[in-house]
């Protein structure tokens, strides 16, 4: 490596306009190249050869001697310059990784058992081999359908008061307490929501219409902050020309201000419905789990996909590769609900965008 | 409420019509927000179908008093009037008057140009009518729309894409957007707060010719920092001024346009005028 370095063509004073020096792709090859080397060499001196070993080795002699290499050939800013390309890169990797990794093991897992009985079987009568999601997929349907119909309402009309009505202490106590809710711990959501229709229907009571209320909870709190976040961008010049065309405020409100801010709207409830859908210890304590479908919220269990995926795990049946394939597999399809759910979000909001916004 | 504020106000309008007649009588008015006194004490009459130009220093007002006349300042939390602002005769602040129906008898062009971005072009002329709930024919709502266009100068060059974004438009056709949109529902006065200090000169000439064509129709008041702008096209014109920081403003000369830029009665507009002040 130390070959490729020419001291002479090193300038004494850099000009920063125009740097002579440059590393040339020949160099960087060699970097690379020795990088990858030198890495593999460190990933076998400790044992056996290992692929992270290799990478994370091969990245750290990367990034030391290019930029040592730089700053010899090309100058001190220029070598700060990709370092700090090496390292941001490296950040982006260390958060993608995992990402991808995971993934990839969900999908590889999953569609083994992704077959066409998944999804039209329920786990009636099933010990073994065999069995579906069915019920879990309806149930998490309705339970976060249910827990949407009541959040959004609720949020979208909290949000909209905290911009265009609220005043003084009473919008600045909402305000801290939707702070607050934003951080309850899942499972108090859930035994609160518990504890509620124990109080108003009997002690073990559960039923899908709790799990919702349990996700209404978490999800009111992100639903009211996005839409706040939302509203607010929208500029004021736009309510006063409507209000100077004679429009009172709740119909500016309605008919100016929620289609200028609806994009970004929509995009909030997505996310908090994401945010919910994968919740698994309210749902635990609240929906609970059965065996057969239940269309019905109002009544009786009702088995989610992260119920279902949580349970499959724990109590596998025999043989237990069955049940474990099948909590991969409905970790897939929950997966695949929130994917198609961020995709109809995006879609919407490119449609209801409106054009050209300052 | 839905119902009887319906109704646009242009009949009473036209009930009136001799020339020169008065628009606005304004007696006492003295603006506050919160516990500030931002105007005092300002009697001015305002002439019907003409031009009146409001000049003055920045913060003196001019634009808190142009906003008092359709009550669009009582947007901002706090702000209140005592005094009278009569608009042919009717008291705008009166117990029982609607801010909203003020505003549909004054309209208002603000200083940047602000058409609605979810709305086509043509959806923002019909915007003061649609928003409020006004069933329009199809052949009807194609009409103001080229009427009002045709008002703001803006059809020959918008007629084509009329279902394309407002917000597509340069600044000065946007403007002139705006102002179709405000006469759309055919209100009676037509307040323009700065109009043009967003718009290139030519821009600038559009809409200065238009405001001479439109008051035919309509009374114009226009707050501008452009001396030459006020002197060009108004009738009358009106001196605001501040005696310092946090003191209220005042109007201190109001006369024929053609006096107060040459023989005005009072030396602080003399001053201003000439660009001898501060």
């Amino acid at each position: 490596m130390t070959a490729t370095v020419q001291p002479t063509s090193r300038p004494s004073a850099p000009d920063p306009m125009h740097d002579s020096a440059q590393l040339s792709t020949r160099q960087r090859f060699a970097i690379i190249a020795s990088s990858i080397l030198l890495g593999a060499l460190s990933s076998i001196w400790q044992g056996a050869p290992n692929w992270a070993r290799w990478v994370i080795g091969s990245s750290l002699v990367y990034a030391v001697s290019t930029y040592v290499a730089s700053r010899l050939v090309e100058g001190r800013r220029r070598a700060a310059d990709r370092l700090a390309t090496v390292v941001f890169t490296g950040a982006f990797a260390v958060v993608a990784l995992p990402l991808i990794s995971l993934v990839w093991t969900v999908v590889e897992r999953g569609s083994k058992r992704l077959d066409s009985e998944f999804f039209t079987s329920t786990m009636r009568s099933v010990v073994g081999e065999g069995g579906g999601a069915y019920h879990a997929i309806i149930g998490t349907l309705v339970v976060t359908g249910v827990a949407t119909a009541l959040a959004v309402p609720i949020g979208m009309m909290t949000g909209i008061y905290l911009v265009e009505y609220g005043r003084g202490r009473l919008a600045r106590s909402i305000t801290s307490m939707v702070d607050v809710m934003t951080g309850i711990p899942s499972i108090v959501a859930g035994l609160f929501s518990y504890a509620l229709f124990v109080a108003l229907f009997g002690p073990g009571t559960r039923s899908g219409l709790a799990g919702a209320v349990a996700l209404t909870v978490l999800m009111t709190p992100i639903v009211v902050r996005s839409v706040e976040e939302m509203v607010r961008l929208v500029p004021d010049e736009l309510r006063e020309a409507s209000y100077a065309l004679g429009v009172p405020k709740w119909k500016t409100i309605v008919k100016v201000v929620l289609p200028t801010a609806i994009a970004g709207i929509l995009t909030g409830i997505v996310l908090a419905i994401a945010r919910v859908i994968g919740e698994t210890a309210p749902l635990l304590v609240t929906a609970g789990l059965a065996q057969g479908a239940n269309w019905n919220p109002f009544d009786g269990r009702m088995t989610t996909l992260p119920v279902f995926t949580y349970y499959s795990y724990v109590q596998p049946g025999l043989p237990p590769s069955a049940g474990q394939d099948r909590a991969w597999a409905a970790a897939l399809v929950l997966g695949m609900i929130v994917a198609v759910l961020f995709t109809i979000g995006r879609i919407l909001s490119k449609i209801l965008k409106p054009k050209g916004l300052r | 409420m839905m119902q009887p504020d319906v109704q646009t106000p242009a009949g009473d309008a036209t009930s009136m019509t001799a020339p020169n007649d008065v628009a606005f009588q304004v007696e006492g008015l003295n603006i506050y927000y919160g516990s500030f006194l931002a105007v005092e004490d300002i009697n001015m009459v305002i002439e019907a179908r003409s031009i009146t130009a409001l000049i003055g220093p920045s913060g003196c007002g001019k634009s808190t008093f142009l906003r008092s006349l359709n009550r669009m300042h009582e947007v901002i939390a706090g702000a209140r009037v005592d005094g009278t602002v009569l608009l042919n005769g009717v008291d705008l602040y009166g117990p029982k008057m609607d801010p909203v129906v003020v505003r549909r008898r004054v309209g208002m062009v603000f200083q940047r140009p602000n058409p609605f971005p979810t709305m086509s072009i043509a959806d923002n002329v019909l915007a003061g009518l649609k928003l409020n709930s006004k069933r329009l024919k199809k052949s009807e709502a194609a009409e103001i729309v080229e009427k009002s266009l045709r008002g703001a100068n803006l059809w020959d060059e918008v007629k084509d894409r009329l279902d394309g974004a407002g917000s597509g438009l340069s600044g000065g056709q946007q403007q002139r957007l705006c102002i179709a949109r405000a006469i759309a529902v055919e209100p009676e006065v037509l307040l323009m707060d700065e109009p043009c200090s967003a718009l290139d000169p030519i821009s600038t000439l559009a809409i200065e010719q238009l405001m001479l064509e439109l008051k035919t129709d309509y009374t114009i008041v226009i707050v501008t920092h452009n001396m030459q702008q006020a002197a060009r096209v108004s009738d009358r014109t009106g001196f605001f001024n501040i005696e310092g920081t946090g003191k209220p403003g005042k109007l201190v000369e109001m006369g024929a346009t053609n006096k107060i830029f040459t023989k005005p009665d009072q030396q602080a507009t003399l001053d201003y005028v000439t660009g001898r002040f501060g």
